[in-house]
């Protein structure tokens, strides 16, 4: 890999950071396994008998249709939710089984990034960034400013350290957000749909940033989204959910050549499919009357 | 009119008390968590800043007026006694013993509770605190626990400013305006005062309170649901449930300290 300087118009993450060492680095292995996985709120099940790999240094893209589970699963992983069924796996250890300590352990080897940022409002960008620093380590401030900056300058925003999150856009706030998520150098970064609301310029650099931190610092990506142009052109390996099961898996080509009545809808932006447009309620008759005797 | 059915009681009965069983083991970890707010002095430190610094105001202009008051009801009483010369032992036991951590405790409710429950609740509906257990950081030992014992300390001092303000405001109404003597005013107080059943029961009850109007706010806004509606629900609720158990706490307290 190629370690230049960094240019001034453009995020670069290369030069920044080295890949991080790992027990198992194989890339065919899994850094994180959903194993016959049931979860539900209350009487709705969301997720039901659900297996997956997330593969290891690969960019994975979560997708599906709106409340099929895919926010549930990174909570799940993250030790936010735990299965009522099955086995969350994350580098080899269940998740539902580790006390407080150990799942704090975990989520040290984490990043997230939540959809709206979920930056800290009465901290300013660099203290956004440094926080978990500040929280976890004994660094002297100097490093810790150099490390947050490093950070800030990845995302492109290095210039605006100063600013309160409410001075920021929605977008530069995703961006600080990533930067606080990588801030520890994290094995596995997962994002809650990071494109939602975006402006073009902005889905573009998001989407570039999260493909060069995943390569350049060896990363273990997750990706949950909706946009399907941005997503398949950034993933290596796309899982489909619906209806509370995996629907496919496999490359965007594979996924995209897809059979299944439900992936079919999905990638196509379709109205009509397995997924319907009317919410389950009482006929229109029943509401309505019949409309036969009704003058047009 | 349809009655309860058995399950629908079982249900209520049982959601309270898991309600309940949340209560104590958050109220529990926040005493034991007393270690890490020593171990960061400095994040006590701002919130007290915060809950006392910013209540003060409030706090002293409310003692003025309640000391005005409380020395012309006063006065008026004992003139038909004619011991207005009691009237310095009579605003400070009142302010000391009831009025003072009492309306202090109402008002930092008003004021600095709620505030807090809707700093925690938005942080909660904005997704701060999930944030910070994904980055492995506890929210109750980072955000909870400083302010619960913030609130403990800045109770106290407040109740002390509301009293010492109070008593200036009795003698402001007494002496120079209605015109008794100054020095019987303050040795009738000095001598009807005891420091430690009077002043001593005074700081454990603002202490008492202090504890039980930072846990609700901090309760409420932990617990709240993460909408607008929730967070503005839980701090109504601060409000409702701090208030009544101030005084309902006042009174026990009262029982058991001034009993003959």
């Amino acid at each position: 890999m190629m370690l230049g300087l960094p240019s001034e118009s453009q995020p670069s993450a290369a030069f920044l950071f080295c890949t991080m060492p790992s027990n198992d680095s194989s890339p065919a292995s899994a850094l994180a396994e959903l194993r016959n996985v049931t979860f539900g709120y209350g009487e709705r099940v969301i997720l039901r008998d659900v297996s997956l790999k997330i593969p290891r240094g690969k960019v994975t893209a979560l997708m599906g249709a709106s409340g099929g589970g895919k926010t549930t699963v990174l909570r799940l992983i993250g030790g936010q939710y735990r299965a009522q069924q099955g086995e969350v796996l994350f580098d080899r250890q269940d998740v539902g089984r580790m006390d407080a300590a150990g799942l704090y352990a975990a989520r040290r080897r984490m990043g997230m990034l939540f959809q709206f940022g979920a930056l800290f409002t009465d901290l300013n960008v660099f203290e956004n960034v440094a926080f978990p620093l500040r929280e976890h380590t004994d660094l002297a401030d100097a490093l810790v400013r150099d490390i947050v900056l490093m950070k800030l300058h990845a995302v492109g925003l290095r210039g605006a350290r100063d600013l309160m999150p409410s001075q920021i856009s929605g977008g530069m706030a995703r961006r600080v957000a990533l930067a606080r998520a990588i801030a520890l150098d994290p094995e596995l970064v997962m994002y809650d749909e990071p494109f939602a609301g975006l402006d073009p310029i902005s889905l573009g650099t998001a989407a570039q940033l999260i493909r060069q931190l995943n390569d350049a610092m060896g990363l273990t990506t997750i990706l949950v989204s909706h946009d399907l142009e941005a997503t398949f052109a950034l993933a290596d390996h796309v899982i489909i959910l619906g209806a509370g099961v995996v629907a496919a898996q496999g490359t965007p080509e594979e996924v995209r050549a897809s059979t299944d009545p439900l992936v079919h809808q999905f990638v196509n932006a379709l109205p009509t499919g397995p997924v319907p447009f009317h919410y389950p309620g009482p006929t229109v008759a029943s509401d309505f009357g019949p409309l036969d005797g009704r003058s047009a | 009119m349809s009655w309860w059915r058995p399950s629908d009681v079982g249900l209520a009965v049982r959601s309270q008390l898991v309600d309940v069983g949340q209560a104590a083991r958050l109220f529990w970890r926040l005493l034991r968590l007393f270690p890490a707010a020593v171990q960061r002095p400095g994040l006590v430190r701002d919130q007290v800043h915060f809950l006392g610094n910013y209540s003060l105001a409030i706090i002293a202009v409310s003692g003025l007026f309640v000391g005005f008051v409380m020395a012309l009801q006063g006065y008026y009483t004992l003139q038909d006694f004619g011991s207005t010369e009691a009237l310095g032992q009579l605003v400070a036991l009142s302010l000391l013993r009831e009025l003072g951590p009492v309306i202090t405790a109402l008002l930092f409710a008003g004021r600095a509770g709620t505030s807090l429950t809707a700093e925690i609740g938005l942080m909660r509906a904005g997704e701060q605190l999930s944030a910070m257990e994904m980055m492995a950081v506890d929210p109750v030992r980072r955000i909870l626990v400083p302010r619960f014992w913030a609130g403990v300390i800045a109770m106290p001092v407040l109740a002390l400013v509301f009293n010492a303000v109070g008593v200036v405001g009795g003698w402001v109404v007494a002496v120079p305006m209605i015109g008794l003597d100054g020095g019987a005013f303050w040795s009738q107080m000095q001598g009807g005062v005891d420091v430690f059943s009077d002043l001593g029961n005074s700081v454990i009850k603002s202490l008492v309170f202090g504890v039980t109007v930072t846990f609700v706010a901090l309760l409420q806004g932990y617990t709240a649901k993460p909408t607008p509606e929730g967070v503005s629900r839980a701090t109504t609720r601060t409000v409702v449930m701090a208030s009544l158990a101030v005084l309902a706490l006042d009174f026990v307290l009262t029982a058991m300290m001034f009993s003959i």
